[in-house]
């Protein structure tokens, strides 16, 4: 081992073990750990930070023992490079907006976004199916913890619930998938999957889909991002911006090979991405709330990430991921702002709440101009580069994502408009109802904004030269399809287009849209409640028929002994009681003769003798 | 080495049954004191291990006893004994440190618990089947007393049905053990040389009635459905240290049988059962996970939640037998197997615990009866939340292990076993939905002047759970113990 692999080595351990460790701990001091927490967090995630970016220059790969042939892995390539730093870096801004603004139990909730962390830096830099599953399920416990946080509201214990419990029926697909792999001898190094043998292939292509497909909050696994937005805001910016979410997107794109080799997962993760871009993008439009729009938002714009990894746009697919992150989180950190400080997140209450704090209207601005892929724009650049593979694939899959670009427009522009209209008179009257508002934004919850929509504006330089260049040659892609010039003014004209319209005439809102397409009661009604119904009917079974069928044969056997008793009563014991009494009887009768009287005594002398003489003759 | 381990408890008992004017305080503390002392011993006995050459035996010792029946004092350990002998010293040192705060005759409970350790880890360490199924049967009647002399409720019920459903398992086994002495030429009872004979390998129909024999009365204390109806009732009307007993440590006899007696020595009828076994450990933990999830009974839950993950070791053994699948997937499902033995073990002690503090505290299991324990209780929280993620098999803690490599080698080995995957679904939403009733939400019912986890309880559930913790994190030392011998396991079995 050389000096700087050495170093790259202990270095990309410490980003793993720093945060968990730290995380840990103050999860464990708990209360006495609340003063000093938010600064030991910050602190944290700045090393992890710093710890990122040099493992990304220095590219180190580890593996340590862990189950039998199946080592843990883990390993910094160009796709991880790009991934990691992003990932802490939005952790020490949102961690720094979540200093000021979250007030209860600072210890526990930086104690979790640590942990969190953690998780995610294993799986960004995983090599292997079980340190990928181990991250992947920690990040999924520790997001329920996090969504659950004020845990005396059971509303948000239950859609903690839901996160968790919808993320691991797919999850379970990774189980298989690890299965699968050894049944078709490929071993359990993601680099090798594409090598299994073929029908096992298909499963762990199938299982890795499902799993990627179920943390992106993609279709038909979406709604619970819906019920996620319970959660504290910072949360939010965090999990269902730039990790946990997106590592379901960044999961296709690091086994976009093996997706490939099938011949069929490809083709569907990238429908499945397109759709879910476009009906979610409708979802969004739909929503009365804040973090609704942005929570439903956040699917459709990892169905661009998705489809980007279905047909083979691995760069594109991170630069969109990455410019997405930056811009997903600003926006939630400025909803959170305005949360804390006005009480609400319905966007009727919203009217003009750019105009009260400037700093904050004007980057949530930037950021919702890029969402709406606005040129010149982060995401206006990096969506039009999946579009342009897409449209190496198939025109009706470039349609599909062109309207859902075109939706991306609207349900931005629809912020946009609502929040720099003019303060109205009774602004007052729709504040505080879901929490008490402070009616102040402190500057360090600015700080972070300000650097994010540096982000969102400028990330789509990552599809542009050079830095552009360089990604796609570290990723292999360097002859990749890039968007033409009419495909990139006619994105360029449609949103701003679409922005334009959104301000003149008012987007329908219909119910199959604002209540996330039905999935949340569709799920309820066609597997929560005939589960639970199971589950009864079983429980009665195991009481009344299981158990008591062993009871009965218990009673059977004590009814079997009382026979068998009486038989040995009557039986055995009456047979021997018979003989004695029959004997007395004969004793009885024979003591009759002993009369005592010499005449009888004669008589029965000749009787006997009589008799025997009879007998003597007979039997001669 | 292991005459020691497995009689120190047994002398411990006898001067603790007969020194009657013991005072309590002494005898909370002297039972401490030997269960300390035993994992003293174990810890050695795991420093001086070394896996021994051929799939041989370690610290072995052989005396004749019976010898008109070639039965003999016959003791070793291997990769598959010496993990749950761990776990035994592990446990019931919990239980001791658990129980200081037994103010219900402590001197005889002391005894009886050290009893039941001697014959616990006699039947982990037996080599002759004879041997084994003294330590098995002892182990039935010390926990009828332990359930019926601690225990609350209707103990008195449960504990006989505890006995006589065991009891008769232990007699079907007993039946299997003397098909094998008389299969056997010369008719022995040693485990290593049946192993080594295979003796009814040609003769399907009579090999398949023996098996049958064995699995019968291991099922029921493993237990797998349908025999598995006697664990929830002892564990709702035992103490709280019988139950973490019944559920850590005997419940492993049963699992524990399959891979040192029912699979080693009839190969050949475990290959042509193995996919009824399969069958069984899939509908064992489908159906224990459902039936878990209709409990409002928060001890009944958790004796279900049992049912489920001894499900997984069936599940694991049965792919084992079925030679089709690669060697390599079937050894990873028998060290998942023996991993989650100790797992299983572990954190279901520590919730059985925490399950018995619910009693301790206010005479109520209901989940009804509570809501917003973290409020009044915030470190039993605490701990009930990471045994419950523990349980559900969260990553960094040993369920993981275990269940990963169970389902990896399985399914790796047959298809069929991805059936059972539902399975850790639906306990993470029995578990999830048992920490939300009881821990989260408003303060209500019971929960009002809950006291918290006192030091020496917070010891005991918390060694526990670290141990839990430790497996996950690094699981490496305990896997490179089990392989070696799972490894043997599959070698055999393929015969």
């Amino acid at each position: 081992m050389t000096g700087a692999s050495g170093l790259g080595t202990a270095l990309l351990w410490a980003v793993v073990v720093l945060p968990s460790g730290v995380g840990a701990a103050l999860c464990l001091t708990g209360r006495r750990a609340d003063r000093p927490a938010p600064v030991v967090a910050v602190l944290t995630a700045a090393l992890v930070l710093v710890g990122a970016v040099a493992v990304a220059v220095l590219r180190p790969r580890t593996t340590v023992p862990f189950l039998p042939r199946a080592p843990f892995g883990l390993g910094v390539d160009a796709l991880s490079a790009v991934v990691l730093p992003t990932v802490a870096t939005v952790t020490v801004l949102v961690l720094l907006f979540a200093a000021v603004d979250i007030r209860e139990r600072p210890a526990r909730f930086f104690g979790l976004m640590l942990l969190f962390v953690a998780a995610v830096a294993i799986t960004a830099t995983a090599t292997t199916l079980p340190a990928l599953l181990f991250a992947w399920e920690i990040m999924g416990a520790t997001s329920y913890a996090l969504i659950g946080f004020s845990w005396r509201e059971s509303d948000r214990v239950g859609a903690g619930t839901t996160a968790f419990l919808t993320t691991r029926t797919a999850d379970l697909g990774l189980y298989l998938a690890a299965g699968a792999a050894l049944a078709g001898g490929s071993g359990l190094a993601l680099a090798d999957l594409p090598g299994t043998s073929s029908p096992a292939r298909d499963v762990v292509a199938a299982g890795v889909l499902v799993a990627a497909l179920g943390k992106a909050a993609q279709l038909p696994f979406s709604f619970w991002l819906s019920r996620a937005m319970e959660g504290p805001s910072p949360v939010s910016a965090l999990l269902h911006s730039a990790a946990m979410v997106a590592m379901g997107g960044y999961l296709l794109l690091r086994t976009a090979p093996l997706l490939e080799s099938t011949g069929w997962a490809a083709p569907t993760a990238a429908w499945v991405g397109a759709l879910t871009a476009l009906l979610l993008g409708a979802v969004a439009v739909a929503q009365r709330d804040l973090k609704q729009l942005l929570g439903a938002s956040t699917s459709a714009q990892l169905g661009f990430v998705v489809l980007g990894a279905g047909v083979g746009s691995v760069s594109g697919g991170v630069a969109h991921l990455v410019a997405h992150a930056a811009t997903k989180a600003l926006l939630f950190l400025a909803a959170g702002a305005w949360l804390s400080a006005l009480g609400t997140k319905q966007l009727s209450a919203l009217h003009g709440a750019a105009r009260r704090w400037p700093v904050v209207g004007g980057t949530a601005t930037v950021a919702a101009l890029s969402l709406a892929g606005v040129v010149p724009l982060s995401l206006w650049a990096t969506k039009d580069d999946v579009l342009a593979a897409a449209m190496g694939s198939s025109l009706a899959l470039y349609l599909v994502g062109l309207a859902a670009a075109a939706l991306s427009a609207a349900y931005a522009g629809k912020v946009l408009w609502l929040i720099w209209r003019p303060l109205p008179a009774d602004a007052e009257a729709g504040y505080d109802t879901e929490e008490e508002g402070t009616r102040r934004i402190a500057l360090l919850e600015k700080v972070p904004l300000v650097v994010l929509a540096v982000g969102a504006a400028v990330l789509g330089l990552l599809v542009w030269p050079p830095a552009g260049e360089a990604l796609r040659r570290a990723l292999g892609e360097a002859a990749a399809a890039r968007p033409t010039v009419p495909e990139l003014l006619s994105s360029a004209v449609l949103s701003v287009l679409v922005v334009l319209a959104v301000r003149r005439w008012r987007l329908p809102g219909p119910r199959w849209a604002a209540s996330w397409l039905g999935l949340g009661t569709a799920t309820q009604v066609l597997v929560v409640v005939p589960v639970l119904r199971l589950a009864e009917a079983l429980a009665r079974l195991d009481d009344r028929v299981i158990d008591r069928a062993v009871d009965g044969s218990a009673r059977m056997s004590l009814r079997a002994a009382d026979v068998v008793a009486e038989a040995d009563d009557v039986g055995f014991d009456g047979a021997a009681e018979g003989v004695a009494a029959g004997t007395r009887r004969l004793g009885a009768l024979a003591r009759r003769t002993q009369t005592g009287q010499l005449h009888q005594y004669y008589v029965q002398a000749t009787v006997v003798l009589a008799a025997a003489l009879a007998l003597l003759l007979a039997v001669r | 080495m292991l005459g020691p381990i497995v009689f120190l408890p047994l002398a411990a008992a006898a001067v603790l049954a007969a020194v009657r004017r013991m005072p309590d305080g002494v005898a909370r503390w002297s039972w401490v004191a030997v269960t300390v002392a035993e994992l003293a011993l174990v810890s050695v006995a795991i420093a001086r291990y070394d896996t021994p050459a051929g799939g041989g035996l370690a610290f072995e010792q052989q005396v004749p006893w019976i010898p008109s029946v070639n039965s003999s004092y016959h003791v070793g350990v291997d990769g598959l004994s010496l993990p749950l002998v761990a776990l035994t010293a592990v446990v019931f040192c919990a239980c001791a440190v658990y129980a200081l705060r037994e103010d219900r005759r402590p001197r005889a409970q002391a005894a009886l618990f050290l009893f039941l350790q001697s014959v616990c880890l006699g039947v982990f360490v037996a080599q002759d089947l004879i041997l084994f199924f003294v330590f098995f049967d002892l182990s039935i009647v010390g926990m009828y007393f332990a359930i019926a002399g601690w225990g609350h409720g209707n103990a008195a019920r449960s504990a006989l049905k505890f006995f006589l459903y065991t009891f008769m398992g232990s007699l079907a086994l007993l039946v299997g053990f003397i098909g094998l002495y008389l299969a056997a030429d010369p008719h022995t009872f040693d485990i290593p040389e049946l192993a080594a004979a295979a003796p009814l390998a040609d003769s399907p129909v009579v090999g398949g009635l023996v098996l049958a024999a064995v699995l019968v009365g291991l099922a029921v204390k493993t237990p797998t459905v349908p025999f598995h109806t006697w664990l929830p009732p002892a564990h709702t009307d035992a103490s709280a240290v019988g139950s973490a007993v019944l559920a850590g440590v005997l419940l492993k006899l049963g699992t524990y049988g399959f891979v040192r007696i029912a699979m080693p020595l009839l190969p050949h009828a475990w290959q042509g059962w193995s996919w009824v076994i399969l069958t069984i450990g899939i509908i064992s933990v489908l159906y224990g996970a459902l039936v878990a999830l209709a409990q409002t009974n928060v001890k009944r839950m958790i004796a279900y939640t049992s049912v489920n993950h001894m499900g997984y070791v069936v599940v694991g053994v049965g792919a084992a037998g079925i030679v089709s699948g690669g060697a390599q997937a079937r050894e990873l499902a028998v060290t998942g197997a023996v991993t989650q033995m100790v797992s299983h073990g572990l954190i279901t002690a520590a919730l059985f615990l925490l399950a018995g503090l619910l009693q301790d505290r206010t005479g109520s299991y209901d989940m009804a009866d509570y809501g917003g324990l973290a409020k009044p209780a915030p470190r039993y929280s605490g701990l009930f939340a990471v045994a419950a993620f523990a349980s559900l098999g969260l990553p960094a803690f040993s369920g993981f292990i275990a269940e990963f490599q169970v389902f990896t080698g399985s399914i790796g080995a047959t298809w069929i076993a991805a059936l059972a995957l539902p399975g850790i679904l639906i306990t993470a939403a029995l578990f999830l939905r048992a920490v939300q009733r009881l821990l989260t939400g408003p303060t209500a019912g019971r929960s009002g002047g809950f006291a918290d986890v006192g030091v020496r309880e917070g010891v005991a559930i918390g060694g526990l759970l670290v141990l839990a913790l430790v497996i996950g994190v690094v699981p490496g030392p305990l896997l490179d113990l089990i392989t070696p011998a799972s490894q043997t396991v599959v070698d055999l079995v393929s015969r």
